[in-house]
Formats: structure tokens, sequence, C-alpha cells
């Protein structure tokens, strides 16, 4: 097996600051990784490096695609990037409203992809939307409702179901479940698991929370002041932590 | 199957001061396929320790821990995923789950992470469930409101649900009563028949005598007792 | 006979305008980003269909303009009759005799030919604008051909109304490129777009021209399963009898009364004649 995901050395500076520094890893087929940091560890800009957002400075990005093998997404064209993130690509973000369209019912939203890749059969489209509206638990008779009339878990279930439609192999999560109540997070985490298990994905998951790291993460690193301070199995580094600062991480996690 | 050779571990708490705490030190053992072995020795001996460095989830410092093929010490972490979904079960005594999940889907879970059919997965998740007596009508519920007796059989089941080569058990009987108890010994004998190679943390002492042929007392690899 | 340059706008105006015309006809359903001028009347009013018309206007054409098929509403008229005072060229109602037509809303009924021009008033170029707010974005989506989201607006109609609901402004595909608003036509229109004469498109608030040389390949975008229409009122007209032009319904007393007539009026007309 050879990996789905080989970053080399990425790094990315705002001005003198650091953003990212020297970034390697390799995600293989139906792994998921989890970065956590707190807040301003890079943790979000390498992400978004990944995925094509932003261009980071130095590195490269492969990504074994179907039709031609490892390519460098970071000097990839363009419009092949855009196809890649909406085919096999998928980007879940922490506020559901930036990676939906509120003005468009969720059937719609769910649909978007498929008609940005060629569908063309309102019935078939329509049944898929169906059908991934009951995958992530949103009640089908909702189908031609704006998100802005679902509660909070439900629209991130939305966008869930909007970006896996198209059968992704690689999703970039920020913070799924930031925002969330707990109750809903479980929901959500749950959900997530049983997606991931069932279509094979592989999954990088930026979050604060070592609780979801541990319940979706394979693996796990640990950011801080753009540097990846420390990296292995997630059960590993959160019981048996090396670095001084997962130490400090873990320690103040409140056990319940 | 399982063999631990001269390892060492530390821990270094970077945030008191880096103080260092030498836990084990030339630990060394074996366990054939079909052979259960106890780990015994005090509380703090480093039992449980030995037990998840053997898993991987506590990093060894030196030495080797070949499960099968692959030396778990050295290791890479898809390589002990790997490992860990085929060839190495860990029955802990806490049961961490995502809440919500029902039941039979917790204990089928490794075999549906190994491939195995959802209607199969089932089928051998209720089977087990049957066996250790949790009543049919919390099969459908999430474990983690049960009672501590009930969420330990549901983590055997779970640790049983696929027949691994190498099985750890931590206090597999604990907090069970006598018929469970009974149940979970014949689950360790199967295992033992098909072959497994098992290391477990046996507090009842009866229990350890039924079903295990060797005691590794791990307070020879306890550095400030042995030394 | 007046102070004014030849149809209003200077030659350096014209020149530049000219050049994005050009530049339009050369990719078709392209939008051209041109310098719209301010124009003596307000925006809303035509001002880049004016502009359009004043780059490409001849003294020897025959000019003739219609808002909604009729060439005596106030916009048509005072249109007409600017361009009678600063180009002096002649003007008609009778779409066979133009050289020249400035639209608004429509396109006339009559066939049009290979020496002939369509202008149309365009108020908003983008047909992506009501799904994607971003200029930036929506022309990322334009150079990369990503249409998706097109094809979500009509799926919100069907979903809501159980056809595609949208009758105007229907949107095209240019020779199986470029993504169209075709301007507020009513959906009717949209088959004859495949035309002899050639047409232009300008949006003066917006800054935008576009073209379609003629015979260039139009196409409404639909679904397999609810397949583009071109539907109009299943009435004939009330005056000339028409089965096959667009038709408008008039309100006629204060108890209900109503009749549908052909919506261009030199059709009509011109069929009135033929029948006395």
């Amino acid at each position: 097996m050879s990996p789905l995901l080989q970053a080399t050395d990425i790094s990315k500076f705002y001005g003198s600051r650091v953003g990212c520094q020297n970034v390697s890893f390799d995600l293989y087929p139906g792994e998921v990784m989890g970065i956590v940091g707190e807040s301003g560890s890079g943790k979000t800009t390498l992400l978004n490096c990944l995925a094509g957002h932003l261009k980071p400075d130095t590195g490269a990005v492969l990504f074994d695609t179907r039709a031609d093998g490892m390519q460098d997404t970071v000097k990839m064209s363009e419009p092949a990037r855009r196809m890649l993130s909406r085919t096999d690509w998928a980007f879940v973000h922490q506020h559901a409203r930036d990676g939906l369209r509120m003005g468009v019912s969720a059937g719609g939203n769910v649909g978007e992809r498929l008609m940005a890749v060629g569908a063309r059969n309102y019935g078939q489209i329509r049944a898929k939307a169906t059908d991934w509206l009951d995958r992530v638990e949103i009640q089908v008779d909702r189908i031609d409702d704006r998100p802005a009339a679902f509660s909070g878990g439900m629209q991130q279930r939305l966008q869930i179901a909007r970006n896996l439609v198209t059968g992704p192999r690689l999703v970039f999560m920020d913070e799924p479940t930031g925002g969330l109540d707990v109750s809903v997070q479980a929901r959500l985490l749950d959900l997530l698991r049983g997606l991931v298990r069932e279509m094979e994905l592989s999954a990088i998951i930026v979050t604060h929370d070592l609780a979801v790291v541990r319940l979706l993460a394979d693996r796990l690193m640990v950011m801080k002041d753009g540097h990846v301070v420390e990296a292995g199995l997630t059960d590993q580094v959160l019981d048996d932590p090396q670095h001084g600062y997962t130490q400090l991480l873990v320690s103040s996690v409140l056990q319940v | 199957m399982i063999r631990v050779q001269d390892v060492h571990k530390r821990f270094v708490l970077h945030n008191q001061a880096a103080t260092e705490v030498a836990v084990m030190a030339r630990a060394s053992l074996t366990v054939e396929p079909g052979e259960c072995v106890a780990l015994t020795g005090a509380s703090g001996s480093g039992k449980s320790t030995l037990m998840r460095m053997v898993y991987g989830n506590y990093l060894t410092d030196h030495g080797h821990i070949f499960v099968g093929d692959l030396d778990v010490a050295t290791a890479a972490p898809r390589e002990i995923l790997q490992l860990r979904r085929a060839g190495l079960g860990y029955v802990s005594q806490f049961l961490r789950v995502v809440p919500r999940v029902p039941t039979r889907e917790v204990v089928a879970e490794p075999l549906l992470a190994l491939g195995v059919g959802k209607e199969d997965a089932f089928a051998r998740a209720e089977g087990l469930l049957a066996t250790l007596n949790i009543p049919k009508a919390l099969w459908a519920l999430s474990p983690t409101t049960f009672s501590g007796g009930e969420q330990q059989r549901v983590n055997i089941a779970r640790g049983f649900a696929h027949h691994y080569p190498a099985l750890l058990l931590d206090e597999p009987t604990a907090s069970l009563d006598a018929a469970n108890r009974e149940v979970v010994l014949k689950l360790i004998e199967e295992a033992k028949e098909k072959g497994a190679a098992i290391l477990g943390i046996f507090h009842d002492e009866a229990a350890r005598n039924t079903v295990c042929d060797r005691i590794v007392d791990v307070t020879a690899f306890t550095p400030h007792l042995a030394a | 006979m007046n102070e004014y340059n030849f149809a209003y706008l200077d030659e350096q105006t014209k020149r530049m305008i000219r050049r994005a015309i050009l530049k339009g006809l050369a990719i078709p359903g392209y939008q051209v980003p041109f310098a719209s001028r301010e124009m003596p009347m307000p925006y809303g009013w035509g001002t880049g269909g004016v502009q359009v018309s004043a780059a490409v206007l001849t003294p020897e054409d025959t000019f003739k303009v219609i808002d909604q098929g009729a060439d005596d509403t106030t916009n048509a008229v005072s249109i007409r009759k600017f361009f009678e005072k600063t180009a002096n060229v002649a003007v008609t109602e009778e779409t066979g005799e133009a050289s020249v037509i400035q639209t608004r809303h429509r396109i006339p009924e009559q066939v049009l030919t290979e020496d002939q021009i369509l202008v149309y008033q365009v108020p908003i170029p983008e047909p992506l604008r009501f799904l994607e707010p971003s200029e930036v974005e929506t022309r990322k989506m334009h150079a990369l051909e990503e249409y998706g989201l097109m094809h979500v607006k009509l799926y919100e109609d069907i979903s809501q109304h159980g056809a595609i609901a949208t009758a105007y402004a229907y949107p095209v595909k240019i020779e199986g490129r470029y993504v169209m608003d075709p301007s507020p036509i009513p959906k009717f229109d949209n088959p004859k777009m495949e035309m002899a004469a050639i047409q232009l498109f300008g949006a003066g608030r917006e800054q935008r021209i576009y073209a379609l040389p003629p015979y260039t390949k139009v196409v409404s975008l639909d679904f397999e399963d609810f397949p583009f229409e071109a539907s109009k009122a299943d009435q004939v007209c009330g005056v000339c009898g028409a089965e096959d032009s667009y038709l408008d319904e008039l309100i006629t007393d204060d108890e209900g009364g109503r009749m549908f007539v052909c919506s261009d009026t030199d059709y009509c007309r011109t069929r009135q004649g033929n029948i006395t």
C-alpha cells in the first residue's frame, strides 16, 4: 500500500511570523490523522496549506490522483486543484455557514457537487440527495428547507453530506465539532466514524479537543508555535506523551 | 507469539523539573501460541505498564517487543494499527466508546473494521452478548449508562469478537459475579484452544490458577524494587 | 444641424466600445469589461445598449427601438429620439426595415437577417450573480467552466415549483463554453437566439459588453428529465389572431375582462395589414 497524501517540509510564513514550519508526514488510505494544538499553533494554517486554500512558501503536498498517480497539489494548475477539491477532496468547515449555501435548500446543497461534476438528471440528483440526508440522519422531508432553518448540529451534518456525496477519498476537517453542544458532538462523532469506516475515507482533523481525536483519529500530531512537537499513535501520544508541551496539554484536560 | 526482550522504560516529567522515573528494566518474557501467562507483582510494580507497552500504548525506550513478526518497540504507528486490527486484542478495565453508539455495534466494531459484513458481525456480537448475559433489551442502547459489571462484560465481548492470535487481558474477571466469571474463563479457554497467546493481569487468584499456564512476577523488572 | 458628435459619444470612446464588441464577438458569451460612460439618461434606461448602439451606428443605418416588444413606450421613444437628434439616422418601427434594433426584454417575432444587428439592454450581465455574490469568484468560475451552480438554481426551481419556473433571463450556454445571461427576454425567445443577425449585449451600470456572432450555438440549460420549454400563454392574439407570437395579457375593464395581444407591436400591425 502506498500513501494517499505525502506532505514534505511544509512551511508558511506571515511576514516574519511563522505560520507552520517544516511539517512532513504521510497519510495512508483509510487513516484518520488528528492535529491538535492551541489557538495560534499553526494547525489551521497547515490544514489550509494541505487543502490548497493557502500556498505554502516551501514544501510539497503529494496526492495520489486517480488519473496520474502522485501529483504535487501545490504546483498543480488551479483548475486541476479545484477539480480535485470538488471530487476526491472534501473540506468540512468549523462553521457550517462557511461550507453551505445558506440561500439554497438542503437538497440543492447536497446536489451541488453532483451537478458540478456533470449530473444532469433531476430525479437522480434528488434521489441521491435524499439518500445522503438519510445517511446523515436529517429527516428526508426537510430536503426543501433552507439550512438557516436547521439546528447547528443539523447544519454540520448537512455540510458533511454535501461534501461526501461525490465519494471523496480525503476529507479535511477544521474543528468539526466546535461550537456544538456536547450531546450533538457525540452524534456527529459517531456519524463521522461510521462514514470513515464505510467509505474507507482518509481524514485530517484539526481540533483542540483531545476527546475528539481520541475517538476519531488513528494518529496524532501535536503542534506548538508552528512546529510539530510530537507525533504518533493517538492513544500513545495521549497516554505516554514525550514532549513537555504535550504533557502539559494532556494534564490540563479535565477528566470526567 | 509474544516475545519481550530486555525492555526498559522510564517516564520524563518535563513539567516537574524534568524528573526521570525509571519504571522498567531488563524485562523479558515470552508467550507461546495457546499459552496464557499471568503478570503478577504488587500494585505499582509495572504490570499495566508492560501490557501497555506490548499494545503500543506506551513507548518502549530500549529492547524489543515482538508480537508475531512485528517489533512493537520500533514499529511505525500504521504497523501497530494494522497489528491491533487483526493480530493483537486488548481487553482493558475501562470501556472507552463514543456515547450513543448501541452496544451491539460497540461489540461488532472490531469485526466491522476488519471488513466483516454487518450481518455476520452483528450475529457474532449478539452471540457474545447473550453468552455474557447482557439482557437483550440493552443491546440497542449505548453502554455508557450501564453498570460497572455490564460495561466490563461489553468490553470483554468486544475483545473476544475477533479471534486475535495474541490477546492482552487486564483484570477480565474483576467486578463480575460467579456465573459471568465462569463464562469469561470459558472464553479464555476457548481462545487458548484456538491458539491465542494470552498475556494477562488477574488479581482473582482462583481464575489465574484455572486459566494461566505460567506466572511472571514483574517485580524482577522493577528498577527501584529489583535494585 | 446639431452640435453633438455623431451618435453623442466622442470617437475615442466609440473606438474603445468597438474594441470591446470585437473582443466579445471573438469570444462569444464572454463578458468583456468596458469603461462605461455617463449618458444623459438614468441607469436602467438602457445606457449600456445606447452606448453599444452609438458605437455601431453609421449615418446610413435605419434604427428601431423596442421596449417589451413595443415601439411606442416611453423608453423606446426617448432612445429613438435621442439617436434621431444626435446621429440624425433614419428611424423605423418596421423590423424588416431596420439595420440596427435596440431592444429591452424581447426579440422581434420576424426572423432577423444577416445584415441586421440586435442590441440588447442588460441590467445584470452575470448569470451566476444571484448565487455567488463575489465577482472574483464568478470570474474564476467562468474561467474554469465551473457551472454546477447554474444547475443548482434550476434544481431549486423544480424542487419548489415542480418545474423550471424561471420564465425570463433563462441561462444559456454558448458554443459549449460560456454560460450567459440572455438579458430579461422571456424564455420563449431563447430559441430565436440562434439567428443570422449579430447580437450585442450592453450593461451600462455593470460595465460589461458581450456578443454573439451570427449562427452561434445557444443552448438553454436544463435537466434530462426536465427539458427546456419555450413557453408562452396558451392563447391566440386577440387582435391579429397570431398563434405563434409571444403574448401580453391586458386587463380591459374593472370586471375582470382581459385579452391577450402580441407583445411585438410591429408584428401584430403587419399581420393586421395583411388580413384586411
